[in-house]
């Protein structure tokens, strides 16, 4: 697994949970140094026990854990970097939508050996869409990264909430390989949101 | 929005022909969704039309009706100074720049259009800047652009050269501390055989001359056989202590192995201030040292060699002659110093 993946739980853990919490994750989950290298990868067997870990020392089940992750990735601000990343994708929470067919190759554009599920959106109504998170087998055998419908669930809510939109999201459940997120957007300018320009950091 | 914005509708002499107006209109309209960073100028070289992102850039200085030359300077193709030179065939690429605050650069391509010319504009390599001067959004360039594509791979990439940036610090700091390892002596946290000969080379270019001390320790076998390993490890951890104590910051104070040391003194070469250090050293190690119940009781023979008796230094022969110093100090009867005069 590619140690983004794995810093990115730390991170989480660290950031919103304290010090103490990392190190108990750490030890439960048996890891050898107390942190990740967010640029080496590690066995994809080691992300399966720290989230295990993550769940037992915060005593919540996967889904929230998951949710909570995504929602840390998109709105903390030790990880700014990554919202604005996303904001890249489009002008308005639509547009936004709409790229995430393209997130896994933006993704490896930026990182070249860092492998996210492929995303598919599905347009069914003005207000009414659907995301199919491509995790499991068939689609990923070497890599799985069966939960990540419930980080995409998490990042989509903070996304929603940063374009002022307001949206109603469902995981329907995973069945087959895939999982899949019910959306609805309720609201498009539902509060102003958080301003974007494209230069505040380059230069 | 591209698409909305248009300005102007007079100019319309850049068409002709019967449908000139309604045809010229028309094309301003396509022109302003996919190049929205475009001009039209008439045959007098105004500008008469200009797209919604690049009227936005000029709030208060304006576009429309001013001569094109007034607005920009060009800069290639080189010795522009009437519209005329500017439509001139094979002029290439152009590179315009805002004659007034600040002084923004463009590349330019131009094409003749009826009687006067349409110019589309870029940033070029210029956008970083443009995005410090103007707040830019993605809907200022047209959707087929590849200019917020490019934004996002330079901020992706220096995100993650920021990682990797970490990692090479980290990794930096791994190394320093594997490396004073390496030149630690584990037992007694001095300095090793390596580290030494680190030094030494050091010294031998330096000015000012150094002195070199070679430490053996009288009875320390017997220490190792009577008490054991773990006593004889207490004493050098002692004899280590003592040591550094008695040298000054800067001098070294090194474990060759067993029970051998070596001091090195950069800039100093007084024999009187040397018998001193000895044999305050000898005196301390003289004392008994106490290990649990026991008292381990050693002494120690030194032999002292200074540069200045050699021309140039030579730290093979100084090794060799502190060595045999040493053993004159072991020969007259041990707890002791000799100098070496070659």
């Amino acid at each position: 697994m590619h140690g983004l993946v794995n810093r990115a739980i730390q991170c989480f853990v660290t950031d919103l949970h304290g010090g103490e919490a990392w190190h108990d994750v750490a030890r439960s989950a048996g890891l050898d140094s107390p942190g990740f290298d967010a640029m080496l990868s590690h066995d994809p067997a080691l992300t399966r026990r720290v989230l295990d870990a993550v769940g037992q020392v915060l005593s919540r089940p996967e889904a929230e854990v998951l949710e909570d992750i995504g929602t840390y990735l998109v709105s903390h601000p030790n990880v700014g970097a990554l919202r604005r990343l996303l904001r890249f994708g489009g002008e308005n929470f639509v547009d936004f939508l709409h790229s995430l067919d393209d997130l896994r190759d933006r993704a490896r554009l930026a990182v070249s050996d860092l492998d996210l599920p492929e995303l598919e959106l599905h347009d069914h109504a003005a207000d009414r869409f659907s995301l199919r998170c491509l995790t499991g087998p068939p689609y990923r055998t070497d890599a799985p990264m069966v939960g990540f419908g419930h980080v995409m669930m998490g990042v989509l809510r903070a996304m929603a909430d940063d374009y002022g939109a307001l949206v109603l999201l469902d995981h329907s459940g995973s069945g087959a390989g895939c999982e899949m997120i019910e959306i609805r957007l309720i609201e498009r300018a539902f509060s102003t949101g958080r301003r974007f320009e494209l230069g505040q950091r380059v230069g | 929005m591209a698409g909305q914005g248009a300005q102007g509708t007079t100019g319309a002499t850049v068409l002709c022909g019967a449908d000139g107006i309604g045809q010229a209109e028309g094309l301003r309209a396509v022109l302003d969704v996919l190049c929205p960073m475009h001009l039209v100028i008439d045959t007098a070289g105004d500008v008469i039309h200009a797209g919604p992102t690049l009227t936005r850039l000029r709030p208060a200085g304006g576009l429309l009706g001013l001569p094109f030359l007034q607005i920009f300077d060009v800069d290639r193709p080189r010795g522009v100074r009437s519209v005329a030179d500017l439509m001139q065939p094979e002029r290439g690429t152009l590179r315009l720049v805002f004659r007034d605050s600040p002084h923004t650069s463009f590349k330019g391509c131009l094409v003749p259009m009826g009687e006067g010319a349409v110019l589309n504009l870029s940033f070029g390599m210029s956008i970083l800047e443009a995005l410090k001067d103007y707040a830019l959004s993605s809907s200022d360039f047209a959707p087929t652009d590849m200019t917020v594509e490019m934004l996002y791979l330079a901020e992706a990439k220096s995100a993650a050269i920021e990682e990797s940036r970490k990692l090479n610090l980290r990794l930096r700091g791994a190394m320093v501390a594997v490396e004073a390892q390496a030149l630690t002596d584990t037992l007694t946290g001095l300095a090793n055989r390596r580290a030494l000969e680190q030094r030494l080379t050091r010294l031998e270019r330096a000015h000012g001359g150094f002195a070199l001390m070679h430490l053996d320790l009288d009875r320390f076998k017997a220490v190792n056989d009577r008490l054991g390993h773990a006593a004889g490890d207490h004493v050098l951890r002692h004899v280590a202590q003592v040591l550094s104590e008695e040298i000054r910051i800067g001098d070294t104070a090194a474990r060759l192995g067993g029970d051998e040391f070596v001091l090195l003194f950069p800039a100093l070469q007084d024999p009187a201030q040397l018998q001193g250090i000895a044999g305050r050293i000898i005196d301390r190690l003289c004392q008994p040292i106490p290990h649990g119940a026991a008292q381990c009781l050693i002494s120690c023979s030194v032999g002292i060699v200074v540069s200045g008796d050699y021309t140039p230094p030579d730290i093979g022969r100084m090794m060799a002659d502190a060595d045999r110093a040493l053993y004159q100090a072991k020969h007259e009867g041990r707890g002791c110093y000799r100098f070496f005069r070659p």
